[in-house]
């Protein structure tokens, strides 16, 4: 065990914190669920790509810089630690850039991860459906072969950012005739096809968050499978756990928020301090952000050591996703009054606030995880 | 970075998992409670045996000169095992403070008998009232402050301490109130240096105990999931209700995000790092946590028979419930880390960011 960076990692962490210093955008952009905002975004993206940060754990060749966990994890620290923008193609870098990664043709990769990477192709993704949400396997939209095409027919919603996004990726059902997690496939749809409908959902905050995209004899070419006919749901659980576990929240954001959360007790202590126990919840939620940290750096070591992580990641989508939603309610307790306000300074505690009520919902509700981690990690008995 | 233990570790711990399973069994531990003294000559030195006394006595005194990284394994499986608080506090916490002072002929014997399994230290602190295994030692280390107004850390031996035992709810606990006089032959050292000993042998009694709660959190739930995999009612085992595997998967997840906390702590209390006591208070409350919850959903899921004497959850609960507040009680803690975070925020902005989870970088 040594807890110091090498040397090598410490130079990294120096040229992330200046490049950020020199190109952070003097106004904070305006929000990734706004048209205008998703723009920006893909500008920042554009730029970050440019100097080789947008997807730094990729291999150079598809444009990345082969960076390790650990300097993913400095990255990370630094990008989120200076306030950098919120990563608005994540859905494609995060969790389908993996998969392709580890399942895709050459041909796929090569298409599809540089453009990826520099934010070109801008990703949404399809899981949900109007019938298949926590039960995913209970996917009914169909994919059937038709010579080298697939012909898609059907619904999926809850599909984030979808309206201003260029591609969606999802599982679909490729043999009519199946059931649950068989005769799926994993599809990359051009969102511009015909037959497409995108239709907006107004999320909570009045922003247009998320979409239903509806199929109608949508017509993709076989190459756009990942991984063969039918096996849609191994090539989806196969790299589920690793996004949810490390890659999908990385530690530094929740870090950031407990930082913020310090400094706005301290500015508020007087007043907060009249519940004596808002200091200890600070100090708490602060705790834990590095805990979540802390259990980052322990998986990579893990990982280093050829061991493999499962249904831990399932323990981490509820450990952050509580955490944020309790680090904000403390956050709005000590705003008090001020919380409701959408027009001054305090906004985006509010705007995190409601963020965070989707956190133990989105990518498997809590009570899922629970389940998970009971069963595969406790051995106890399906229900 | 390097976030892992040895493989010399992992083994050691694995070793001595393996022989704590077979030798140190409920039934067993049960009986050896019950007597008065409550400790087994025979298993301590068996353990001993095993090398664990010597593991932190440095390598020139007989021992294998690990430290606290390593200790923060083993004292998971003291906890694990429910070994009784003589074993840690002699072999960890005394060793490490007898390991910190100079040389010495005195020093050096007492290490070498601690090495060899033949040295029973209690160590008095100021944050417990009461001193655990007074009544057994050897030899106790014990501090007061002089007419001076200095510090200064004594060893005396048992028969020269007057011993008041106190009894626990944890049957495995010898507890007593002592009271000793300081003679010049008993001081070991004194003024800045016995109170840096003091303080560094306050973190790490903390950690040994945060280790032991994280065993016996780890103990609890294993106990849990075997009974409820096993108790049946509505026709199936009770594991497989939703509201069961909610409360036990919520205590995983505490152990989960404790453990690296503890071992964070336990490497920079071995490097003498500035932030080590900030890191043995969050790892302290963490591992008070995990137990704590261990507890009260590991006697939820048991229903009645969590309750009774016969099901040896209770040994571990009440062990747990014992250690909560020794070493720095969660008051003590929590007020530690507020402080110290506070204090450092209103200095330094980034040394509470994510670029700083071991300590400020550039």
């Amino acid at each position: 065990m040594e807890l110091t960076y090498t040397e090598k990692q410490q130079a990294f962490r120096a040229e992330v914190r200046q490049w950020l210093k020199e190109n952070l955008p003097a106004e904070p952009l305006a929000s990734y669920d706004t048209k205008a905002g998703f723009e920006q975004h893909r500008e920042w993206e554009r730029k970050l790509f440019d100097a080789r940060l947008s997807m730094v754990m990729w291999p150079t060749e598809l444009g990345g810089r082969g960076c390790d966990l650990i300097e993913w994890l400095i990255f990370e620290e630094e990008y989120y630690g200076a306030g950098a923008p919120m990563r608005v193609n994540q859905n494609g870098q995060l969790l389908l850039g993996p998969t392709l990664m580890e399942f895709g043709t050459q041909a796929q990769k090569e298409k599809f991860l540089p453009r990826m990477a520099a934010s070109d192709d801008m990703w949404a993704q399809a899981w949900s459906e109007p019938n298949a949400g926590s039960d995913m396997a209970a996917i009914s939209s169909k994919a059937i072969r038709d010579g080298d095409e697939y012909v898609i027919n059907g619904q999926k919603t809850w599909s984030t950012r979808a309206i201003f996004a260029d591609w969606c990726f999802g599982l679909f059902r490729t043999d009519a005739e199946s059931s649950r997690h068989h005769g799926l496939s994993y599809l990359m749809v051009p969102l511009d096809a015909p037959g497409v409908t995108i239709r907006p959902i107004k999320a909570l905050n009045g922003k247009q968050a998320f979409a239903e995209i509806f199929f109608d004899n949508v017509r993709v070419p076989v190459e756009n499978r990942i991984g063969d006919d039918g096996q849609g749901w191994k090539v989806a659980m196969a790299t589920a756990g690793f996004e949810r576990g490390l890659l999908l929240r990385s530690p530094a954001r929740f870090q950031q928020t407990a930082r913020k959360l310090v400094q706005l007790y301290l500015a508020n202590r007087r007043a907060a301090d009249a519940d004596p126990a808002i200091a200890t919840k600070v100090a708490q939620a602060w705790s834990d952000a590095q805990a979540y940290a802390l259990s980052a750096y322990y998986t990579v070591g893990r990982l280093s050591r050829g061991e493999k992580i499962g249904a831990e990641s399932s323990i981490n989508k509820i450990f952050w996703s509580e955490l944020d939603l309790n680090m904000h309610q403390i956050a709005m307790d000590i705003l008090g009054a001020q919380g409701e306000l959408t027009d001054c300074a305090s906004t985006s505690w509010l705007e995190g606030f409601l963020f965070a009520q989707a956190g133990p919902i989105y990518a498997g509700a809590n009570e899922i995880q629970r389940n998970i981690v009971a069963e595969r990690m406790l051995g106890l008995p399906k229900g | 970075m390097d976030f892992t233990f040895t493989e010399d570790e992992l083994a050691f711990r694995e070793a001595i998992s393996r022989f704590l399973m077979t030798e140190a069994a409920p039934e067993t531990l049960r009986e050896i409670w019950e007597t008065d003294s409550g400790r087994s000559p025979e298993l301590r030195s068996k353990i001993a045996e095993q090398g664990l006394t010597a593991l932190s006595v440095p390598e020139e005194a007989g021992g294998l000169g690990l430290g606290d990284v390593a200790w923060s394994l083993m004292t998971q499986e003291l906890g694990y095992y429910g070994i009784p608080d003589s074993m840690a506090d002699s072999a960890y916490v005394a060793t490490g403070l007898l390991s910190a002072l100079p040389a010495g002929e005195k020093r050096d014997a007492w290490l070498e008998q601690v090495a060899a399994g033949e040295l029973r230290i209690a160590v008095g602190h100021g944050c417990n009232s009461l001193v655990a295994d007074a009544q057994s030692a050897d030899l106790l280390l014990l501090h007061h402050t002089n007419h001076n107004g200095d510090i200064e850390l004594h060893a005396i031996e048992r028969a020269l301490v007057d011993v008041t035992p106190h009894s626990s709810i944890d049957s495995s606990r010898r507890l007593a109130r002592i009271s000793w006089q300081p003679t010049d032959d008993s001081l070991v050292v004194s003024g800045d240096d016995a109170e840096v000993l003091l303080a560094e042998t306050l973190n790490r009694g903390a950690l040994s105990v945060a280790g032991q709660l994280l065993g016996l959190a780890q103990r609890m739930l294993d106990l849990s999931v075997d009974y409820v995999a096993q108790r049946k009612q509505f026709g199936r085992a009770i594991g497989s209700f939703q509201a069961v595997k909610h409360h036990l998967a919520d205590v995983a997840a505490k152990i989960e995000f404790a453990r690296p906390v503890l071992y964070r702590a336990a490497w920079a209390l071995q490097k003498q790092t500035p932030d080590a006591e900030l890191y043995v208070s969050q790892a302290k409350l963490a591992c008070i946590d995990a137990a704590a919850l261990a507890a009260r959903h590991g006697i939820q899921v048991h229903g009645a028979m969590g309750y009774t004497w016969e099901v040896d959850l209770q040994m571990f609960m009440k062990r747990s419930w014992a250690l909560i507040p020794s070493w720095g009680d969660r008051s003590f803690h929590q007020a530690r880390v507020n402080d110290n975070l506070f204090s450092r925020v209103a200095a330094d902005n980034q040394s509470a960011g994510p670029e700083s989870t071991f300590g400020r970088q550039i």
